[in-house]
């Protein structure tokens, strides 16, 4: 027939797009064509299947796009870059959602042939129903609707067992004759709770790896989906996303040296303080800073999330920018985690103004610290931690880290004498050539451009 | 579908997916989470297949839910993937 032919073939062409799209979004040269060409592919494989023959409720189809479309494209379009992260964990979250619910409509109608089929569908159903709750919790952390991090007693044990009872609910779906609707209801509730009680106690720093790795969740759950429905494109583009998803949570887990494991089953705080630090912190005035770095010949700067949640990148882009009027070298350097999400501070950093060339990785900059004259750090903390290369004790010990306490003076813009997101303890506050400028980022550096300029003139 | 034709599916697909990202600069990697995020919204192709086939009032409560999820993926994933990665394509021309 020649619909079928149309509706088969368009769906061929939406998953080559997904493919090239994904392909295109490794380089930054081609990753804004990547994300139109997977766009083409989403609005071609959606018109087509309003052609599918025998379909009905066509106005519940277009009232519900209506509705999810254009509620997520304007909180899409709204939402601040420093929550990013959170938003995609809620889209993620719905989509997640959204491939058990076609599995629970496939269990309603009862018409799944075969065991594999019928196994497929539960576990698109599990997968898609821990990624959701799981994706909302983490969203709720994140924006900080919940604040603390909430630990069961013997959490991994009641981890365990919930799970060894949702599969097995799940395996007696999968073995009984016929659809039992008790097991099913029941599957689905085991199956969200699931989801809710791993991520509770996930501290937020964690937090990304654990968006990833939902992330990867739901394209398995879709792409489980797809085999039951028997739409190729959805299998193609959910496995596609899984593995890449999967890769990409080991490259985040590697760099912030933390396994999946250790994230999902060991809070942070609990594995160990870390060996108390000696001496005191020794404060300096936004006019010391200012001229320790007029005066220098080579900064690098550290920013962190503290800088970004104080909006102050405009301001840091436009001291560097006076700096290099008055011929000082000036150069960023940016954790693998820096930010919420691998990346997301560069994505910050270009929201400023600040272009690629001055923006260096971990490996290219680390040994240009001991020849900067100051290493200015905005609201970062761990990943400048040097416990993590000499204190076995420490929690870090082991994560690859800026080396800014090797440059020649390190300025740290902190909000006050506490210690940061995670919770330890951070020896380069104390070190001897180390000062602390007190305040907001955003007050502080605008402090110190005023006295940049003072001393330009 | 054929057991063996959707193993082979399978497989290919995730060999694909591990090899195009296997070489992505770190810069990319939070647009790049966000644009896989947005392919997977084609989970709302089969939400619409779902309702399209629906009888019961609660196999189309459950479709419209399904689609209306699957469409908030796609879009939502769309916009701020579009949003983060024209940034990058600003500083290219500088």
């Amino acid at each position: 027939m020649a619909i079928k032919w149309l509706i088969d073939a368009s769906y061929f062409f939406a998953a080559i797009l997904f493919i090239l799209g994904l392909k295109g979004m490794s380089s930054p040269v081609s990753a804004r064509k990547g994300i139109v060409w997977a766009g083409v592919g989403m609005v071609l494989a959606t018109v087509v299947t309003f052609l599918t023959p025998g379909m009905n409720n066509f106005a519940l189809m277009i009232i519900a796009i209506a509705i999810g479309g254009a509620l997520a494209w304007i909180s899409g379009k709204k939402v601040a870059m420093t929550d990013m992260p959170q938003m995609v964990a809620i889209y993620n979250g719905m989509g997640g959602g959204a491939a058990a619910a076609i599995a629970a409509v496939e269990f309603a109608r009862g018409e799944m042939h075969g065991m594999v089929v019928t196994l497929l569908a539960t576990l698109g159903a599990l997968i898609g129903a821990v990624s959701f709750a799981g994706s909302v919790v983490a969203w709720a952390k994140l924006q900080g609707v919940m604040k603390k991090a909430f630990r069961l007693p013997a959490q991994n044990g009641v981890n365990i067992l919930l799970a060894l009872v949702t599969v097995g609910v799940g395996a007696a779906i999968v073995i009984a004759p016929e659809i039992d609707s008790t097991l099913v209801g029941a599957f689905f509730i085991l199956a969200l709770v699931l989801g809710t009680v791993i991520t509770l106690p996930i501290g937020g720093a964690d937090m990304p790896v654990v968006i990833s790795l939902f992330n990867a969740f739901t394209g398995l759950a879709v792409g489980f989906e797809g085999f039951v429905m028997g739409i190729p494109a959805l299998i193609i583009a959910g496995i596609v996303v899984g593995a890449a998803g999967t890769l990409l949570t080991q490259l985040m887990a590697k760099a912030m040296n933390r396994p999946i494991s250790n994230i999902l089953f060991v809070p942070m705080a609990a594995a160990g303080g870390g060996e108390a630090v000696e001496g005191e912190q020794k404060e300096v005035g936004a006019m010391d800073a200012a001229a320790m770095m007029r005066y220098a010949s080579k900064v690098i700067i550290v920013p962190g999330y503290g800088m970004a949640v104080a909006g102050a990148q405009h301001k840091v882009w436009e001291m560097t920018e006076l700096l290099e009027e008055a011929g000082v070298e000036v150069s960023f350097a940016i954790h693998p985690v820096a930010g919420r999400m691998p990346g997301h501070m560069n994505v910050l950093l270009a929201e400023a103004g600040v272009p690629y060339d001055k923006i260096f990785d971990l490996e290219e900059i680390n040994g240009d610290f001991p020849q900067a004259d100051v290493a200015l750090v905005i609201g970062a903390n761990d990943v400048v931690n040097p416990s993590a290369r000499t204190d076995k004790s420490s929690p870090i010990f082991g994560m690859p880290i800026l080396n800014a306490d090797m440059a020649q003076n390190v300025i740290v813009v902190k909000r006050g004498k506490g210690t940061g997101y995670s919770g330890i303890e951070n020896a380069l506050f104390y070190k001897d050539n180390t000062r602390l400028l007190y305040g907001s980022a955003q007050q502080a550096i605008g402090e110190v451009i005023q006295h940049v300029k003072a001393l330009s003139v | 579908m054929d057991g063996f034709v959707a193993i082979y599916i399978f497989m290919l697909a995730a060999f694909t997916g591990y090899e195009v990202i296997s070489r992505v600069p770190v810069i990319l990697h939070t647009p790049l989470m966000s644009g896989s995020n947005f392919v997977h919204g084609v989970v709302l192709v089969g939400g619409m297949i779902a309702l399209g086939q629906a009888e019961t009032p609660l196999e189309q409560a459950i479709g419209f839910v399904a689609v209306l999820l699957g469409a908030a993926n796609a879009a939502g994933g769309y916009v701020v993937t579009e949003r983060m990665l024209a940034m990058f394509k600003a500083k290219e021309k500088n």
